[in-house]
């Protein structure tokens, strides 16, 4: 075995030029694998952040048509519901519109009971709270704008029109990795004061609540009490839990999600095809040496391991190197692209599929030229010296 | 410099056939990635593109970033059909509904459109494609093609249910593969009514002389009493298809140069490999009077044929994605967007392009030592 | 006949050369000087390692002596950069190797052409000169045959065609029966011999095998880097 072994190794370093390059091409596509991956999990991020006790009511055409305030007060009446909170996407503008980052008008002192992994310094809480103009920003978002607690963060209203000026009273952090932090969130009373002022007849309505409930298990039940009390109503509407609303985001784009899923094995494929390229060529070089390795006596099958265990190994050190710089780059990449991937992860599931994707290239490049390696004729093989 | 025949070195790449087949479908496949994704933007933007007239305008509340965050107030709608410069115009409402898809049964938002008579009139590339237009004042609409395909109970005859009525299927248009494919068109004061709505999302307007657009806009945009954005409706659909756009393009474009690394790789190792096993050659062509120059090109110019196999069968697979309809959430109008992909020639420049540098970059450093190789060495190496 | 032809082709003045292997430097050429006759053909014999091989690169321009200097034809090659003497021994020189080195990928007549495609002759000259160069190594009929398709004798003799079609002065053989059978070796021996008698080449020869030597009309005896007369050849044979 251990003759085995110093074979497979000194083999692989004969030809360090090549094995170089191969080990380099397989880290490139696995790193690429993991990335691709990683972006896709970055995509349900947020139904992998719901909680489930949480259920979210919107109107039943769609999320653009919003509800009546006195809403709130029913659906805080349906049995099993603990709090509810109002919340308006309020789409606004931060210097320029490619500056995006999500901006929320919640009813503030129900909404973060309801979400306690949003980590608050007590302090800073209150003082937002006190502040009918004050806003909560996200740690992400605050390091990528450079907010400090005590900023004014002006936003251009789009769905909300005119300027709007805030002032940045507490920095949130994520309990978890994957919270997001790439969210700025101020108090639904003062949207909704400054719209009766500018345009009375959208005031008073809530584009969708939150809607804490104390057992977890009855969502179904209680989503459906919920919606039965507007039913035949003006605003008819659909509750559902957390989670399954971000999901229902994720469809919609399902599209891209799946590009990226194909696009992801297709790497996989062409590292295949560099492999096995360069196992073909390793192989027929040594045609001679397997064959007078059978002439010595050893079967077929130690000489197609020999190729199996020399793919397998350049496979595992591309393979291997690949992941581990998976977490830099990945780290770099959430870097770069700001709040547009608010969670960016490297799961656990992502580099299994790493590993396996290299070892499967490892396999399947070698089935090929070990086969022929096996198989060649003694007196063919001894005659291709020279 | 009298160059070696290039018979030599595309003959070169047959004799190993498996090894081409290897290194060229590994660049195909990068190519066919690269392609793919600049054909998949160039749909997105014929789809918007075509979506708009040359002398259509489309006039919105300030900074709305699409029709269904915008609300144009029925007196500001009405200053706006006045103006000289607009020969017709027609209010509109747009809202998001969801629907059901046939064949996975998620929801998915779909664009509504409420419109008038000549709103249909500055549409000039929609045809009716099935049944008749819906009929003014009733709670009758009519389906795009992409719609009636790909959503539940969305064919003629069939009802719809949103805003408390039920609205019934008459038509199915056909829009040329524009934005309006995706849509579904009813009365606009019915929709209003059933909505709600006291102000238009959006007016469209067409203009006697196109050129009176800048004094237009001009007027509007300066005027007190509005506060509205008017836009060529060309530029606005382009503006619409901006995000995703520069998604796809950014997110294809490093995956097919990271991919590309990859490729160049398995060119460069090819390469390697024929330069070791033709020392001999390289030899006798140097003592034959062939200069160092006309080895590096010759090799050069097997990697580039076999960049050029690869494009070839890249681009071929490629232009076999016209055939493949996508259908996803337009992240500016939050509606969902039917679209292809579309291969124009300046898609099949660029992805040779792409593979030409591929070949080079996988060729150069194998070539240079070809061409580096003492005379000597070479034959003793034989 | 205004000009007077010189009858040395070939002048070898205080050759020295030497490589390096390995850290060390072995010398291998020392002072080397002789001259070749226009018409000669000439057999370069010694024992491995003696340097006959690295001799006949310097004649032919493929190497460069670490001093002294080489003269073809009142030409000084060791003073001529690369692409210069490139393009020398495209007209100058003939080239027959031990293992042939044919072009595989080139038919016959493709890689009898090869030398010719460094000229400025149009395609049809080309031709009439390859056609002629294969029907006088008698495979005018094998034109079309890759050498994967030919024996090692008829691969010897298309790079015997490949050294003449060009009409060199000098044509260098580096053990050009080495890997022939008996017969093929006598084909491609007198096929020299009549390229030296009948037009005049002038052929240096290395080799090993003595039969081969005797075709030759000269030989030159190469040990520990010095030259010697094929009288002393018998003695040394016999030792």
């Amino acid at each position: 075995m251990r003759q085995f072994l110093k074979l497979i190794v000194r083999n692989t370093l004969r030809h360090k030029l090549r094995t170089g390059l191969t080990v380099l091409g397989l880290l490139i596509a696995v790193l690429s694998f993991g990335l691709l991956q990683t972006v896709v999990g970055a995509w349900y991020a947020g139904a992998n952040a719901a909680a489930p006790d949480r259920l979210v009511t919107r109107n039943a055409i769609s999320l653009v048509f919003p509800m009546p305030l006195h809403y709130r007060e029913k659906v805080r009446a349906v049995p099993g519901v603990k709090r509810v909170a109002a919340a308006n996407w309020f789409g606004g503008i931060y210097q320029d519109p490619k500056k995006f980052f999500p901006q929320f008008a919640v009813d503030a002192a129900q909404y973060f009971e309801m979400y306690p992994e949003y980590r608050f310094v007590e302090e800073d809480k209150r003082a937002f709270l006190r502040d009918r103009r004050g806003a909560v920003v996200g740690r992400k978002l605050a390091e990528t704008y450079g907010f400090k607690v005590g900023d004014t963060l002006p936003l251009r209203g789009t769905i909300f029109p005119g300027d709007w000026s805030f002032t940045v009273r507490a920095i949130y952090d994520g309990a978890e990795a994957r919270t997001d932090t790439t969210q700025m969130f101020f108090h639904w009373d003062y949207l909704n004061e400054t719209m009766k002022r500018r345009v009375p007849r959208r005031a008073d309505l809530v584009g969708v609540f939150v809607v804490q409930i104390a057992e977890p298990a009855r969502s179904a039940e209680i989503s459906q009490a919920v919606d039965a009390q507007f039913r035949n109503s003006a605003a008819e509407t659909l509750t559902e839990t957390e989670k399954a609303f971000q999901l229902g985001f994720v469809a919609m784009t399902e599209a891209i999600v799946v590009g990226i899923r194909i696009v992801s094995f297709v790497v996989v494929f062409i590292i295949l095809a560099v492999m096995a390229n360069t196992m073909a060529m390793t192989a027929r070089e040594r045609l001679s040496e397997y064959a007078t390795l059978k002439a010595l006596g050893f079967a077929p099958g130690y000489v197609a391991a020999l190729v199996l265990g020399e793919s397998l190994a350049i496979a595992a050190a591309g393979g291997l190197l690949g992941i581990a710089c998976t977490f830099p780059v990945a780290a770099w990449f959430g870097t770069q692209t700001g709040t547009l991937f608010p969670v960016l992860e490297v799961s656990a599931a992502t580099v299994a599929m790493q590993l396996g994707a290299a070892l499967a290239v490892g396999v399947a490049a070698a089935v090929l030229p070990g086969r022929r390696a096996a198989r060649v004729r003694i007196v063919e093989g001894l005659r291709a010296i020279g | 410099m009298k160059s070696i025949p290039l018979a030599y070195s595309v003959r070169n790449l047959w004799t190993r056939k498996l090894t081409t087949a290897l290194t060229a479908g590994g660049m195909a496949l990068v190519v066919f990635v690269f392609a793919a994704v600049l054909m998949l933007d160039a749909g997105l933007r014929q789809a918007m593109v075509s979506t708009g007239q040359p002398d259509n305008v489309i006039v919105t509340r300030r900074s709305a970033g699409s029709e269904v965050q915008s609300g144009v107030e029925r007196p500001q709608a009405a200053l706006v059909e006045s103006q000289p410069e607009v020969v017709a115009a027609s209010k509109e409402t747009v809202v998001l509904i969801a629907q059901p898809k046939r064949d996975s049964g998620t929801v998915s938002n779909v664009t509504v459109r409420g419109l008038a008579p000549q709103g249909i009139a500055l549409r000039p590339q929609v045809r009716l494609a099935a049944g008749r237009m819906f009929r003014p004042a009733s709670t009758e609409v009519v389906v795009g093609r992409s719609i009636t395909q790909r959503f539940a109970g969305t064919g003629v005859g069939e009802r719809l249910r949103f805003g408390a009525r039920d609205w019934l299927v008459v038509g199915v248009f056909d829009a040329g593969g524009s934005a309006f494919d995706s849509e579904i068109w009813g009365d606009v004061d019915q929709m209003m009514q059933s909505f709600r709505r006291q102000a238009y999302s959006s007016v469209i307007a067409r203009l006697a002389d196109p050129g009176a657009f800048d004094a237009l806009k001009r007027r509007l945009e300066s005027d007190p009493r509005l506060t509205v954005d008017v836009k060529r409706e060309r530029q606005f659909y382009e503006e619409q298809s901006a995000a995703l756009s520069g998604f796809i393009s950014i997110l294809g474009l490093t995956l097919s140069v990271i991919f590309s690394i990859g490729a160049m790789i398995g060119a460069m190792i090819t390469m390697y490999a024929a330069v070791a096993g033709r020392t001999g050659e390289i030899g006798a062509l140097r003592a034959l009077g062939f200069r160092r120059r006309a080895i590096l090109t010759a090799f050069l110019a097997e990697a580039l044929a076999l960049a050029a196999l690869g494009w070839a069968l890249g681009l071929g697979a490629a232009s076999l994605m016209q055939l493949v309809h996508i259908s996803t959430m337009n992240w500016q109008s939050f509606g969902e967007l039917a679209f292809s992909f579309a291969l124009t020639p300046k898609i099949v420049l660029q992805s040779l392009a792409f593979a030409a540098v591929m070949g080079f970059a996988g060729g150069v450093l194998p070539a240079l030592r070809a061409a580096r190789l003492s005379i000597v060495d070479a034959l003793r190496a034989a | 006949m205004s000009r007077r032809v010189s009858p040395v082709l070939i002048e070898v003045r205080n050759v020295f050369k030497s490589y390096r292997r390995g850290g060390q430097v072995v010398p291998v050429l020392h002072d080397l000087s002789f001259d070749v006759q226009r018409g000669d053909f000439l057999g370069l014999m010694g024992p491995s390692g003696s340097g006959k091989s690295t001799l006949l690169n310097l004649l032919a321009g493929i190497d460069k002596p670490d001093s002294g200097a080489i003269l073809v034809d009142g030409v000084d090659i060791t003073g001529l950069p690369e692409s210069d003497l490139a393009d020398w021994r495209a007209a100058a020189v003939g080239f027959v190797f031990q293992f042939y080195n044919l072009m595989p990928v080139l038919t016959a007549f493709e890689n009898v052409e090869l030398p010719l495609t460094l000229t400025s002759l149009s395609r049809r000259e080309r031709r009439e000169h390859v056609a002629a160069a294969l029907r006088l190594v008698g495979l005018a009929d094998r034109a079309e045959h890759y050498p994967s398709e030919l024996s090692g004798g008829q691969q010897q003799r298309v790079a015997i065609a490949r050294a003449l079609v060009t009409d060199p002065k000098l044509i260098v053989a580096d053990e050009p029966t080495g890997d022939l059978d008996r017969q093929s070796a006598a084909e491609a021996l007198s096929l020299l011999e009549q390229l030296n008698d009948e037009f005049g080449k002038t052929i240096v020869m290395v080799t090993h095998d003595r039969r081969a030597a005797e075709h030759a009309h000269a030989i030159k005896y190469l040990d520990k880097g010095e030259l010697s007369e094929g009288a002393d050849l018998l003695e040394r044979s016999i030792r």
